[in-house]
């Protein structure tokens, strides 16, 4: 128990501004709900889903540029997602910092990987 | 990890509980099982059931708690007041759900009365939570009127008829701490989330045209945690026993924190 006044504790150690994060989950959220939906429809409109169709339509520009702004809206939302879940249920400081560190870590190998695939295809010259 | 259990002295089921039967003559009974701890006894929680005479009780539960305190069980602990929904003293889980006792209709619960401590709070006895950190927190978003600009010297601080309805639901929060303690994210971060009680508080000052410290209420909710931790869960708006909404209160903080930044 620590000695501090019921109010000392409730006031804690000040202000760690929320309103950015808020805000870009929202923003990132309306970029999903236009972008999803673009996502599965176009793919499966597709006659076949076998890897020379996937391929052709990922090396139509229209789809590459939309890809190129929805990989990085869906990693960036799930990243401050899992943030505040983190935040949320993990109480003891060592274990937050290291598991925050574990799964941004992962987030930007994921994003960075769907994103040179996206330009490789992209920029490749036609399979 | 996340620690989702309750506190230890919340959980109750290793431990059988005492039942007290109703008197043979009751033609209409109804059986309250009640949570019990007592900190002294070094025992356990236990739930103990009462059966009462619904014919000489009153309609509500809190009648029904009453009863059993004077005519059979005298060591039964719990907070009561004004018994007609103002003071707050006697905010418990009943029915699954957190009310005011003596608001809250026997005839309304179908089956057992089940009664516990408002959720998550460290128990002092029975159905008594320790809510300092409640009232702390209350404490912390200074709820009172501040301005720099001094009173008339000749009449009130005068408020148009618009700016006065904005503060009058709000301000019709007893603190009984219903919403709060159903609130999952005040139970995993009470500490340094608010709470909606708190915030509702925060919100009755922040839009009080009167008040000149609405840039400080502002600055000092905008928080990760504080605020933040609000996930829109709606449980605080669901158990209000005076109909109040706390969880628009802290949606319309976050809408005012965001458009003061454009």
């Amino acid at each position: 128990m620590s000695s501090k006044s019921p109010l000392g504790q409730a006031l804690g150690q000040g202000v760690v501004s929320g309103t950015h994060h808020w805000w870009l989950q929202r923003v990132t959220a309306i970029a999903l709900a236009l972008l999803g939906p673009w996502f599965a429809v176009s793919l499966l409109m597709r006659p076949k889903l076998d890897y020379a169709h996937a391929h052709a339509w990922l090396a139509a520009p229209a789809n590459a540029v939309l890809m190129l702004l929805f990989v990085p809206a869906l990693v960036y939302h799930s990243w401050l997602g899992v943030v505040v879940v983190i935040e949320d249920y993990v109480p003891t400081k060592s274990k937050k910092l290291a598991t925050l560190l574990v799964v941004q870590f992962l987030h930007l190998v994921v994003g960075a990987a769907a994103l040179y695939g996206v330009l490789k295809v992209a920029l490749g010259s036609a399979a | 990890m996340a620690d989702f259990n309750l506190p230890a002295n919340s959980r109750y089921t290793e431990v059988p509980g005492r039942s007290h039967a109703a008197p043979a003559a009751a033609a209409r009974t109804k059986t309250f099982q009640i949570y019990r701890f007592d900190p002294d006894s070094g025992e356990k929680p236990r739930v103990d059931r009462y059966a009462i005479d619904l014919d000489r009780c009153g309609p509500m539960v809190l009648d029904g708690l009453i009863k059993i305190k004077n005519e059979v069980d005298p060591t039964l602990t719990f907070r009561r007041s004004c018994r007609e929904g103002i003071c707050g003293s006697c905010a418990m889980n009943i029915d699954g759900l957190n009310t005011l006792a003596c608001t809250k209709s026997i005839s309304d619960i179908k089956g057992d009365v089940k009664i516990f401590p408002l959720p998550h709070m460290p128990v002092v006895k029975d159905l008594v939570p320790d809510l300092t950190n409640f009232y702390a927190q209350y404490a912390a978003v200074q709820p009172w009127l501040q301005t720099r600009t001094p009173a008339p010297p000749d009449r009130e601080r005068l408020q148009s008829k618009e700016d006065q309805e904005k503060v009058d639901r709000p301000s019709a929060c007893i603190l009984c701490a219903c919403c709060s303690t159903s609130c999952p994210s005040y139970w995993w971060n009470g500490d340094r989330y608010l709470g909606p009680a708190a915030l509702l508080a925060s919100y009755r000052w922040i839009v009080d045209s009167r008040d000149e410290a609405t840039a400080e209420r502002l600055d000092m909710v905008e928080d990760s945690f504080r605020l933040y931790r609000c996930h829109t869960i709606m449980n605080c708006t669901e158990a209000c026993p005076k109909d109040l909404n706390p969880a628009r209160a802290i949606a319309e903080i976050k809408k005012l924190l965001l458009a003061r930044q454009f």
